[in-house]
């Protein structure tokens, strides 16, 4: 399942945006390109970018703003 | 009245020492937790526990009315806020009190005045507490900060007067970067706080920082002596021992009484600590900050005075007067505690959560291990990363630093990297052992030697 999924890299706290009042990173039916930052992993009070390592079209997003995620969980589908 | 059941508030090594205090008193101890704690050590010791909430700190550890809502549907009769979190809430601090419960701590308006960096100041200057040289207050007028700025002499600190957590300062070495700063900084702190007042204070380069532990009852105060915690890695304190072997016994009688006079300015109840800059080359020592709550590093100062402090804390709380008169409070020999944190020192202290596998702490005279942990145990991402705390004890520094050493070759904590490489290479640093450290030290240390601390 994972050719098409943005991974987390580490468990922790997903965010969507970069900032609370700012807007996502992604949503469904935008591009995305290899290296591009798609969302942030809050791991013990510290910030990871997420970068995908793929590209495409955004299909779904898998993981809401702020879950909970586990690391290798899929977050973002691309089409 | 006497505490009969104690919400413990916090999590991680904190709530573990807390119930063990309570424990001893013969008070029944009530463990919150958030879902992510449910399998926590503090849950597993306590008498009862009560879920607060989701994993996310926002919604659990720092939601008051959940907080509250245990503590009454418990049977609670105090709440005890540990360190972080909630612990230097004047809001929770009343809440706590008006829902008819004890706030093991200071009243509401001590926490907000020692929380207002000015107000702090002016409480320090108005009990004669020296404080670093800087505005009185808040200063808005440009020429009028520039004048100042020129008898202080540069480099000169700039500071949001609603910062906190090393933001909203900034550091001007001359005139032109003063007048840059100040406007800039104007502007960031109103952007950033809603509040665009500042402050200006002298930079004291290669300062130690220097504490005072100290206990009141509201009326009556007395100290504990001080730590001191130079080594710091953004701001966040790694090693700390007491007592500082900075201070000759002139010095160290001065600053603690300092530190008690303004806690009894202001009817400090609880345990508390006051924060110092002290300049080594020059003998001046000046009052940056009081934390109005416990601190991680309280070992030390029990292991050198013998004083249980969290106890202390919550015989106060109950409404004894201190039982510690100042004349009875020795210092002896020498402690350090080192935090041992979940992180990998060889790749810029990144976190590392994960499951505990072989647990073995250490033991023999002299070595206290404060932890969360047990051997299985899934450490949670959610929370900041210390796992435990190493404290020992000997009968002077260069002792201590040999049986730190000791203790933590015996410390196996396995499935994770922890900050253990890092305490060993500073036992063995010449500065380190020398005591020719300050605040700045361990940064620039960490620039050489930090990718070897695999």
């Amino acid at each position: 399942m994972s050719e098409k999924h943005i991974l987390s890299p580490l468990p922790g706290t997903f965010y969507r945006k970069p900032a609370p009042d700012k807007p996502p990173f992604k949503d469904v039916g935008d591009m995305v390109t290899l290296g591009e930052v798609v969302g942030l992993v809050e791991v013990m009070k510290t910030f990871y970018e997420v970068k995908s390592e793929l590209e495409g079209k955004v299909a779904r997003i898998l993981a809401e703003n702020e879950a909970a995620v586990q690391a290798g969980e899929p977050l973002i589908e691309l089409e | 009245m006497t505490i009969r059941k104690l919400l413990i508030a916090n999590r991680g090594e904190i709530a573990v020492r807390i119930n063990r205090a309570a424990r001893e008193l013969g008070i029944r101890t009530v463990q919150a937790y958030s879902q992510a704690d449910a399998d926590s050590l503090a849950v597993r010791l306590a008498d009862e526990a009560v879920e607060i909430g989701p994993a996310q700190a926002a919604k659990s550890y720092l939601n008051v009315d959940a907080l509250i809502a245990a503590a009454r549907s418990s049977g609670a009769d105090a709440v005890h806020p540990g360190y972080g979190f909630l612990a230097e809430s004047a809001r929770f601090a009343e809440a706590v009190e008006q829902a008819g419960l004890v706030f093991v701590g200071p009243r509401g308006d001590t926490i907000r005045m020692m929380g207002d960096k000015v107000a702090a100041r002016a409480a320090a200057a108005a009990a004669g507490v020296p404080t670093v040289p800087g505005s009185d207050g808040r200063i808005d007028s440009l020429p009028d900060a520039l004048k100042l700025a020129e008898e202080i002499g540069y480099p000169v600190m700039i500071k949001a007067a609603a910062g906190g957590g090393g933001r909203g300062i900034r550091i001007a070495h001359d005139r032109a970067e003063f007048e840059r700063f100040f406007q800039l900084a104007g502007t960031e702190a109103q952007t950033a706080f809603g509040d665009g007042g500042l402050y200006v204070e002298k930079v004291i380069e290669r300062a130690r920082h220097v504490e005072v532990q100290v206990l009141g009852d509201g009326t009556d105060a007395v100290h504990c002596f001080e730590r001191e915690c130079s080594l710091q890695r953004r701001r966040q304190k790694v090693w700390e021992e007491a007592p500082s072997a900075a201070l000759d016994a002139t010095k160290r009688r001065d600053l603690c009484q300092s530190a008690v006079a303004l806690a009894r300015s202001v009817g400090y109840r609880g345990a508390g600590t006051l924060e110092y800059l002290y300049d080594d080359r020059t003998g001046d020592f000046y009052f940056i900050e009081m934390n109005t709550r416990i601190q991680v590093e309280h070992p030390v100062t029990e292991f050198v005075t013998g004083i249980d402090l969290v106890r202390e804390m919550l015989l106060i709380a109950g409404g004894q007067p201190l039982r510690l008169k100042q004349e009875d409070i020795a210092l002896r020999g020498h402690a350090i505690e080192v935090r041992i944190n979940a992180e990998d020192p060889a790749k810029d202290f990144m976190p590392f959560p994960g499951r505990i596998g072989e647990l073995a702490v250490p033991g023999g005279p002299g070595a206290r291990f404060d932890t969360m942990l047990y051997a299985g145990y899934q450490i949670p991402p959610f929370y900041d990363s210390l796992l435990g705390k190493l404290i020992v004890w000997d009968e002077d520094r260069e002792h201590a630093i040999d049986r730190l050493k000791r203790a933590l070759r015996e410390l196996t904590i396995g499935g994770v990297k922890t900050t253990v490489p890092l305490h060993l290479a500073l036992a063995d640093d010449r500065d380190v052992r020398a005591n020719d450290v300050h605040t700045r030290w361990l940064e620039r240390w960490l620039e050489t030697n930090g990718s070897r601390l695999g």
